[in-house]
């Protein structure tokens, strides 16, 4: 019986077009000189690819699946064997849930409220698995932490 | 800045973001900093206790700076302090500092753990929500020794907050995956696997996760899961797109939870149960058979979402690949997508198909759609797709279409990307050589690919077009043809050079009798691109001269002028100058008869897999290349096959001489021609890689691990943090290596442990024995640790040191393969010549004698196979000849050191026929360039004729086998053998070299074999 892979995000990183983080979520041990390696190469191999490329890309031995958002990349790492189509949708439904929760969600929203956004990131997603995928139940357990403001 | 508009964040905060955001430079930016870090630290320093807001703002500012890439070398404690605060914000912004600066801190661990524990005890939800956020997102050894008793229970209990149990189940796979032996399996598995059956679908897609990982490593503990979860499937994907309510993602139920299921299923076979397959295989087709329906929504995420559960569906009918039905109708489906207009699609459908084409239920169905994949290689503008696309012409090849494959493969690579080019090249060289049923389709095929992408053609793949072309007769003459008429070409790639000048050499003769291709004309052609190679091509070259020599007496004066000429003999490259010097010499002393034999065509070579295809699986990884079924039937035809005698270890009689190391193999040789074989002997063994190696080992640790094959002392390891050198010492079947451990940062190395890994059945016939060391190693420092060997019984693999240690907040883990190789506890015996052959004819003893008789695997020339004998398969030193080389050679030590004078004409023979493979080896070039030091300081000192001789004909081999030291004294006691004798003597005695000294006998031990055959058996 051959084993798969485990399964498992690598790292969240959203960044502007710039090559600004505007945040980062790793899931595996990387130190802080990769960390800054892997966001500089992940910025190279994103921003070269237009439209009508794929929103995968091969990246070392895992795949980078994006999608972009006026000036910003959403980028997931997964392992090859992922499914990319389900990691696509994933964080499409996390912007969504991002533009509810932020009233239209903007880059500034992501630079000011940084410590909100990795409560949501949590909500949705947990040691590199994909936690809850309701917009629903997110949204009202976040307006819910917001009340204990 | 609408978020401080909102009026729930922390104004001050939001100013210093402001700040830093306004801030026109860099130096600007760094003066805000740290103008607000001196703030932030005569805060926490003042008299007056700050509030629990102030501190929250103070934390997250230092979080932010340390976002923006500046060091934080303060404020853990007071993070530490907000973790027990009672309100929610506050405890939020500490747990967050802490899983963002995870700090190793012993004193603050304990703190963290302690808050840790007093949040899941709390029965408060959001409280035990952050706590577990934290442990998973932390996943430290500590925390999973704190927590892996508690949180299964948090995970099961019957009053947990569905939330809670999202989290618990998936902070526990965290734990899980980071330190399996500290998360006990037990009762709680079981009510985990019943968690599928939860009414919340979070609670489900969260234990899913947590159980598919657990499933793969227990595939028994979690069998239940399977009917679970089909049956959880069947009733996502029988609901109406509206059932699941907040579940449905643009239409489609479930489609996350969808996915994780079958990829749960994927960790089993088939289920057993009729029931439960049947109501899987429903599941399955009406998967598929949604995705003929009409689409419920025009938007992307739509078709999307719906289509990531087919993707894994179709895997999971591959994976399972049992029911042929559902297989072709995968394949129609695949189809259709591959010309959908979303390029997402066609990439992935071209990804999916890979898998399809081996499964053979589905291979023809994939074939029907080569059209439209040639037509992707041509027209799709993203090169993933279209290197998507070569994957899939790759591994729907077979005999029908291999042709059509090729041509297209070929034609592609004149505009290939660069970065795909090398990994085409292999690909086609593979095809073509796998599905040639025309060797000179091959050939040519070969000849088109350097012609088109020749700096992409790797060594492997112009190696094996000369391995192919020597093992196959037919072929010989059609290819001296092709190489001599592509060698026209007015600028042609070196690598053409090279198998052109290879071939030429060995069958050039084949074309001479054509004037257009005359011995002469075949030289000046050769030798017009001389000046443009490079070194190893002239090298390369310099051989296929000599062996003109031999083919063509009628160009020896033109070559003996080139060989004499400056340019080469006081050639600035040693290897270059000592071939010139070598050939020369050997041209003009040797009579034909010895250069007919020292240069004789190369036999066949053993067949074995593919170098080719073991390059492309070292670059893609094993499993995308797809041709497992080829793999596995290359694999078992082992043709290297029957296992040799082992030789003895020479321990009982011997004493310790100055050539102790004799056995000190100098030149590991490259062996490019693919993995050594399995089954292979002892000797043979120590350079193959340990596939079964606990943990993965480091990359380049490879060759530091040759190269200590001879030698004792130097660096075997060395990364950006840690550099690992030894020093050791062998005496008889003891040893002792001193293992240096260097911190090369400045910061310390906590939890240090380095751990000697034996496999099973190493561990019977290798003793080691140390000491643990210090789990400190500070910055700059250097630890040492003394491993005590003591070698029971013969052995193959080598012991694996894995290292272990802590460095800044990340975990360090390291593997090398330990130089203790069987070769460091051998030892020479000498003996005079009567008291070895005396020992010899006491080994009659009933067990000592091994005799055994096999079919040939191939048909049995009588040269090919004295030569063989001699020198096991002699063309191929990478494998078992090497160790035969090496026996030869110890037993050639013992038998010219102690024959006073003349020396043993039989020596010299088997020298000889040593040295002919040296010279006329594809890798004798690699092999010889490793130890040319010592050859030359000799020959420079004395010259005479034979000696000359011997030595040309002695040392290349006895360089290239042996280490440096050890060369350079057997050379010098050859030298005074062959210096003894008078010119021309024992060179021309005639039927010198074709006798036989077939199965030397190893020296030594009481437990020695004796092979049947005579030691010498002279045709004279």
């Amino acid at each position: 019986m051959p084993l798969l892979v485990l399964p498992q995000i690598r790292f969240i990183l959203i960044q502007n077009r710039a090559g600004k983080t505007r945040l980062a979520k790793w899931y595996m041990q990387f130190d802080d000189d990769e960390k800054q390696k892997l966001i500089e190469e992940v910025h190279a191999v994103v921003t070269v690819r237009d439209a009508k490329h794929t929103n995968f890309v091969e990246f070392r031995n895992f795949k980078i699946i994006y999608r972009r958002y006026a000036g910003l990349y959403f980028c997931i790492c997964v392992d090859v064997s992922d499914n990319n189509l389900a990691y696509l949708e994933a964080i499409h439904n996390f912007v969504e849930v991002l533009n509810e929760y932020f009233h239209n969600v903007c880059e500034l929203d992501l630079v000011f409220n940084f410590y909100k956004v990795y409560t949501v990131v949590d909500e949705m997603f947990l040691a590199g698995e994909i936690r809850e995928t309701s917009q629903t139940k997110v949204l009202k357990q976040l307006l819910m932490l917001q009340s204990l403001e | 800045m609408p978020a401080v508009s909102k009026g729930d964040g922390m104004r001050g905060l939001a100013v210093f973001i402001s700040d830093i955001r306004n801030c026109k430079s860099k130096e600007a930016e760094i003066k805000r900093i740290n103008k607000e870090l001196a703030n932030i630290r005569s805060k926490f320093k003042g008299d007056k206790a700050l509030d629990g807001y102030s501190k929250k703002k103070y934390v997250c500012k230092l979080l932010f700076i340390f976002l923006l890439g500046h060091d934080i070398d303060f404020g853990h404690m007071e993070a530490v302090n907000l973790l027990s605060s009672n309100r929610y914000t506050e405890k939020q912004i500490g747990y967050l500092f802490i899983s963002v600066l995870v700090n190793s801190n012993s004193e603050l661990i304990r703190l963290i753990n302690n808050a840790i524990k007093n949040d899941l005890a709390s029965r408060n939800p959001t409280f035990m929500g952050l706590a577990l956020h934290c442990i998973a997102n932390v996943g430290s050894r500590e925390m999973a020794e704190a927590f892996a008793g508690e949180i299964p229970k948090i995970l099961v209990a019957g009053d947990t907050m569905d939330s809670v149990k999202q989290s618990a189940a998936l902070c526990l796979l965290r734990l899980y995956r980071a330190s399996p032996d500290l998360v006990p399996m037990g009762d709680w598995t079981s009510r985990v696997v019943h968690l599928l059956n939860d009414q919340h679908l979070g609670v489900v897609t969260a234990a899913t996760s947590l159980i598919t990982t657990l499933a793969q490593k227990n595939p028994e503990e979690f069998k239940t899961s399977v009917s679970l979860a089909v049956s959880r499937l069947s009733r996502i994907v029988t609901s109406a797109s509206t059932d699941l309510q907040d579940y449905t993602y643009y239409f489609v139920p479930a489609p996350w939870l969808s996915v994780k299921l079958l990829r749960l299923l994927q960790c089993y076979p088939p289920p057993e149960d009729p029931a439960v397959r049947g109501r899987l295989t429903e599941c399955l087709e009406t998967i598929l058979n949604k995705a003929q329906e009409p689409p419920k929504s025009k938007k992307v995420q739509h078709s999307n979402a719906k289509n990531a559960v087919l993707f894994e569906a179709i895997s999971l009918i591959i994976h399972h690949d049992s029911e042929p039905n559902l297989l072709v109708r995968a394949c129609n489906q695949l189809g259709q997508f591959l010309q959908h207009r979303e390029t997402n699609l066609r990439y992935l459908a071209l990804e999916s198909m890979c898998t399809l084409a081996s499964s053979e239920f589905s291979h023809e169905a994939v074939k029907t759609h080569i059209d439209t994949v040639i037509n992707a290689l041509k027209t799709e503008r993203d090169v993933s797709v279209r290197q998507r696309a070569v994957d899939l012409l790759y591994a729907m090849c077979d005999r029908s279409n291999a042709q059509q494959i090729v041509a297209e493969m070929l034609s592609y690579l004149e505009t290939a990307d660069y970065s795909i080019r090398e990994e085409i090249v292999l690909k086609v060289a593979i095809l073509a050589e796998k599905y040639a049923v025309d060797y000179t389709w091959y050939v040519d095929t070969i000849l088109n690919l350097i012609r088109i992408a020749g700096d992409y053609v790797s060594e492997e793949v112009w190696y094996r077009v000369i391995q192919i072309v020597i093992n196959r007769d037919d072929v010989q003459g059609y290819a001296a043809k092709t190489v001599f008429e592509a060698l026209q070409a007015p600028a042609c790639h070196e690598n053409l050079v090279k198998v052109g000048g290879y071939i030429l050499g060995e069958f050039g003769n084949l074309i001479a009798g054509d004037p257009r291709s005359s011995p002469l004309i075949q030289f000046d052609l050769l030798h017009s691109k001389f000046h443009l190679c490079s070194v190893p091509t002239r090298a390369l070259l310099l051989s296929t001269y000599i062996k003109f020599v031999n083919l063509f007496p009628e160009v020896k004066t033109t070559i003996q002028d080139v060989l004499r000429s400056d340019s080469q003999l006081k050639n600035a490259d040693v290897e270059l100058q000592q071939r010139a010097v070598e050939y020369l010499r050997l041209s003009s002393v040797a009579s034909t008869d010895i250069l007919a034999t020292v240069l004789e065509e190369m036999p066949p070579f053993p067949e074995r897999e593919s170098s080719i295809l073991a390059k492309l699986k070292k670059k893609k990884g094993p499993s995308t290349v797809t041709d497992l079924e080829e793999a596995k039937r290359e694999r078992s035809v082992d043709v290297n096959g029957a296992p040799e005698p082992a030789p003895a270890s020479a321990s009982a009689a011997s004493t310790p001489s100055p050539s102790a190391d004799l056995l000190g193999l100098g030149a590991a040789p490259p062996a490019p021609t693919g993995p050594p074989p399995s089954a292979g002997g002892l000797l043979v063994d120590v350079f193959s890689d340990s596939a079964s190696a606990v943990a993965p080992l480091a990359p380049g640790s490879e060759d530091n691990f040759a190269r200590f094959v001879c030698k004792n002392n130097g660096v075997l390891f060395e990364n950006q943090l840690l550099q690992i050198g030894l020093k050791s010492e062998f005496r008889q079947n003891l040893g002792r290596m001193f293992i240096f451990y260097g911190n090369k940062t400045s910061t310390q190395f906590l939890n240090f442990t380095p751990t000697l890994i034996c496999a099973d059945d190493l561990q019977a016939n290798l003793n080691l024995q140390t000491k643990p060391v210090d789990p400190t190693v500070d910055g700059g420092a250097q630890v040492q640790q003394v491993v005590n060997i003591e070698c029971v019984s013969d052995f193959t693999e080598a012991p694996v040191l894995n290292i272990q240690f802590r460095y800044g907040g990340t975990f360090q883990n390291v593997s090398v393969k330990l130089p203790i190789t069987l070769n460091k506890f051998f030892q020479p015996t000498e003996m005079a010549s009567q008291d070895f052959f005396q020992r010899w004819k006491q080994l009659s003893n009933p067990q000592q004698e091994v005799q055994s008789i096999f079919k040939a695997k191939h048909p049995m020339d009588t040269e090919i196979t004295k030569a063989k004998l001699l020198l096991g398969r002699s063309s191929d030193l990478g494998q078992h000849s090497l160790k035969k080389l090496i026996l030869t050679l110890q037993t050639l030590w013992a038998l010219a050191s102690s024959t006073p004078k003349p020396p043993r004409l039989d020596a010299c023979c088997v020298w000889s026929r040593i040295c002919k493979l040296r010279c006329t080896g594809s890798r004798c070039a690699q092999a010889r360039t490793l130890f040319p030091r010592g050859y030359v300081t000799y020959c420079r000192s004395s010259f005479n004729p034979m000696q000359a001789v011997g030595l040309c004909v002695l040392f290349p081999c006895v360089s290239a086998t042996l280490g440096d030291h050890t060369a350079h004294s057997t050379m010098e006691h050859l030298s005074t053998c062959t210096s003894s004798l008078g010119p021309g003597r024992g060179w021309d005695t005639k039927g010198l070299l074709t006798g036989t000294t077939a199965g030397l006998p190893v020296q030594g031990g009481p437990g020695s074999m004796k092979s049947r055959q005579p030691v010498v058996q002279s045709t004279n």
